[in-house]
């Protein structure tokens, strides 16, 4: 049985501990609010670039530009996006083993980018080829942020080194579901073209290839930089549930070690009163 | 018919309004776009958006994107979209000296050539909107 001091000791470390986690379950949820605001609002652009694309794919088709052809072979490139940071709960793992899936399910000449240093150490682990790294983005990512690596994507892709991009984030579903979702990014697969007039109405200024060499590294980057904010919002809803959990073990954790310390006390005085007793019976 | 006027930035709806007409920077040229406006997709300049409604004008500093046009509705996708009364006019101008001195130097913490360049431009239109807005004021149409 340990002592009565050691037990008092351990339920003042135990108490620290939930302070902090106390602490980040709370500053999470703010950050988790901040994220998910700025997803809802790079949506309507995101939209917006889809249904242009759409309009311009009617009108072009995938023999006349190489970002809008299917794929065939070529080396595969796989942008993992995970978190800087850990104590996020499953969140990096989860998303982590999502990625090792699908690599060693689709085997093949395969290599990764990865956006956060989680995945870049996961990755490294395992003995995957990492051709670049970017660390995460901080707390608000903005879309400047992802553009030096929307333009590697880009370029890499028309250079013909890859013959297809996926993106691998934790999509947002709820602040409880957060899913490891893997979208294709390059070629693009333009939507169906249904919003209001049909594209070949449209006039294109200076000319359909024009806006649409314009376009593309655009919704590369919208595309990238919604993964980031979906993982970001992931990332901080996952801490915040795993912070809340850790902070009510912290509770019971603490009851539990009260009643123990009750215990020994209890003890002890018993103990010394019996010595007492025997004490004064023996005078 | 109302025009329908939306000015969406990579990471906000920066406008969404009913308006009577509005002149943009289009690659080709200033671009007036008034309702029943044939369908168009164009490519963004660099430049000042003014917006017409009811007897007042507005206007952005806008940079780079697109422009879809349909016969009630104009949307302009910007990479930047700032409404001309809210631009901080000192901040601009420092922005313009960080980028000028960038480029003058070469390179400087971590922003490359390209990035100094756009941020000189940025930096630019900004100064050059809101220094327009500021000389003239609010103006008011008969």
């Amino acid at each position: 049985m340990p002592s009565q001091r050691e037990i008092r000791i351990r339920i003042g470390s135990v108490k620290n501990i939930k302070q902090i986690t106390r602490a980040m379950q709370f500053v999470a949820a703010s950050k988790l609010k901040r994220a998910q605001e700025s997803t809802i609002a790079a949506r309507p652009y995101a939209d917006k670039l889809e249904e242009v694309l759409a309009d311009i794919a009617t009108v072009l088709g995938g023999d006349e530009h190489p970002l809008l052809a299917t794929p065939e072979g070529g080396k595969r490139l796989i942008v993992l996006v995970t978190s800087d940071r850990g104590l996020a709960g499953p969140f990096n793992t989860n998303t982590v083993r999502y990625a090792a899936r699908e690599i060693v399910e689709h085997a093949g000449d395969l290599t990764t980018i990865t956006v956060g240093r989680k995945g870049r150490d996961a990755m490294r682990r395992a003995g995957v080829p990492i051709e670049a790294h970017f660390a995460g983005f901080g707390d608000r990512p903005k879309f400047a942020d992802v553009l030096p690596l929307a333009r590697l994507v880009a370029e890499d892709f028309l250079a013909a080194k890859y013959g297809r991009v996926d993106i691998i984030f934790s999509r947002f579903v709820s602040t409880l579901v957060q899913r490891p979702t893997l979208n294709q990014l390059l070629p693009i697969r333009a939507s169906e073209d249904t919003a209001g007039i049909p594209g070949n109405q449209f006039i294109f200024e200076p000319s359909p290839t024009a806006v649409l060499e314009q376009l593309l590294p655009r919704y590369v980057a919208t595309r990238l930089y919604q993964a980031v904010l979906e993982s970001k919002a992931s990332e901080e809803s996952s801490r915040m549930v795993a912070m809340k959990s850790a902070t009510e073990n912290a509770e019971e954790l603490i009851e539990d070690l009260t009643l123990a310390y009750n215990k020994v006390r209890q003890a002890n005085i018993t103990r010394e009163m019996i010595e007492i007793a025997t004490g004064a019976r023996a005078l | 018919m109302p025009l329908r006027l939306e000015i969406v930035t990579p990471e906000r709806q920066a406008y969404a309004d009913e308006v009577d007409a509005v002149v943009l920077p289009g690659s080709e040229g200033e671009l007036g776009v008034l309702p029943h406006h044939a369908p168009l997709v164009s490519t963004l300049g660099a430049g000042e958006l003014r917006i017409r409604k009811g007897g007042a004008e507005e206007s952005f500093a806008i940079f780079g994107g697109f422009l879809q046009v349909r016969p009630d509705k104009v949307v302009v996708m910007a990479e930047l979209a700032d409404l001309a009364s809210e631009i901080d006019l000192e901040a601009a101008r420092e922005a313009q000296r960080a980028a000028q001195k960038a480029l003058e130097t070469g390179f400087s913490e971590g922003i490359d050539l390209s990035t100094a360049r756009a941020a000189l431009q940025q930096a630019l239109i900004r100064i050059r909107v809101a220094e327009r807005r500021y000389r003239e004021g609010p103006r008011r149409r008969g």
